[in-house]
């Protein structure tokens, strides 16, 4: 611990930042395309390009975005996307409680502007850092921005481009979502236990949306996965390193 | 063009502005909650279900309760997911889709 902690204070100089720069450059060409497709279909659901923009660059999560685009209506039901957005960014929490004893010498103000944009590639590529030594701030922020800047760049192109691309079904773009969501869920697979959590989330889903109105199936379906996950704990050694499934978007 | 290009509705400034703060909060919690909670192991467990909980709640609906293509299309995806990279799964699932919407419209 002391030998990392030695190691991290000559950690500070740009070459880390080049050196993040440089770790999520082979990213860009996953990210880029969910961008422009994000972009495309929020055009269609009626947001301007600003809009988009203003969204990607407050919000910064690409996977609740496409949450709350999915709910998405006219009137807006603002507290029903602002509150489904929490839920699908709750994974933050244990993202930011895992990695924040793993940090070089940050100053507070770092942590809080840094944390900003702990999106879950940063999060992982930070926590595969700080397997070798503590993660300093420059090559967080190199990590951080160039995601931040490929995700507004790729969405602002996606929605000046879905302007004039049309219904989205046509091209079986409105299926774009589930193929998006089904991929992530894979991301998550840690074996059969994770299968019952899906299954009781994906049933108590199902059911609620058939006998309640407006988006409470995405609350139903998430206290159901959570109570399958707690009925289905074991009491064993405590690891953060479970949550390494927990990558992509 | 352009004034439709830097339009924003009030509402939805709001709605995103009310996305933001709460997704802020999840990302400095960590930041908060280290310094005063350990977590137990079953909050730990139940937290960690969340994430793939919600999307699954998410796609639910569409994968499992719209119709045989959409269906087909989602274990398509899912088994696609396993072996390749996630942008070709999202194809395979897309054009199956849509192949199987086709071929039901023809019959």
């Amino acid at each position: 611990m002391k030998n990392n902690q030695n190691k991290s204070v000559t950690n500070t100089s740009p070459n880390e930042f080049i050196l993040g720069v440089t770790t999520f450059f082979p990213l860009i060409f996953a990210v880029a395309p969910i961008g422009l497709l994000f972009g495309a279909l929020a055009a269609q659901k009626g947001l301007s390009p600003l809009e988009v923009l203003l969204m990607g660059s407050l919000v910064f999560a690409g996977g609740s975005q496409f949450v709350a685009l999915d709910l998405w209506s006219t009137p807006v039901l603002w507290f029903t996307i602002a509150f489904s957005t929490f839920l699908v960014n709750l994974r933050h929490v244990l993202m930011s409680a895992s990695l924040a004893p793993k940090l070089g010498h940050w100053t507070p103000l770092q942590k809080y502007i840094g944390f900003f944009i702990l999106a879950d590639e940063v999060w992982a590529l930070s926590e595969r850092r700080a397997m070798k030594q503590r993660t300093s701030f420059s090559f967080y922020m190199g990590v951080g921005a160039t995601l931040y800047i490929t995700w507004q760049i790729a969405t602002f192109t996606g929605s000046l481009v879905g302007a004039v691309m049309g219904d989205p079904s046509q091209y079986g773009l409105d299926f774009a979502f589930t193929a998006l969501f089904i991929c992530l869920v894979m991301n998550f697979w840690q074996g059969r236990k994770t299968g019952v959590i899906l299954a009781a989330s994906g049933l108590a889903a199902v059911l609620t949306n058939k006998f309640v109105p407006g988006a409470w199936y995405i609350i139903a379906g998430a206290i159901a996965g959570v109570v399958a996950a707690s009925i289905q704990h074991e009491e064993k050694p405590k690891s953060l390193s479970k949550f390494e499934g927990a990558q992509q978007l | 063009m352009i004034s439709e290009i830097f339009s924003v509705d009030p509402l939805v400034l709001f709605t995103i502005v009310a996305m933001a703060l709460g997704t802020y909060l999840t990302r400095i919690a960590g930041l908060i909650l280290t310094k005063f909670v350990v977590f137990s192991d079953r909050t730990e467990a139940a937290l960690q279900a969340v994430p793939p909980a919600i999307l699954m709640s998410v796609v639910a609906p569409m994968a499992f309760a719209t119709g045989v293509a959409e269906t087909t299309a989602t274990a398509a995806t899912a088994l696609a997911a396993l072996k390749l990279p996630m942008l070709a799964a999202m194809a395979i699932g897309i054009v199956c889709v849509v192949v199987l919407r086709t071929a039901f419209l023809a019959i």
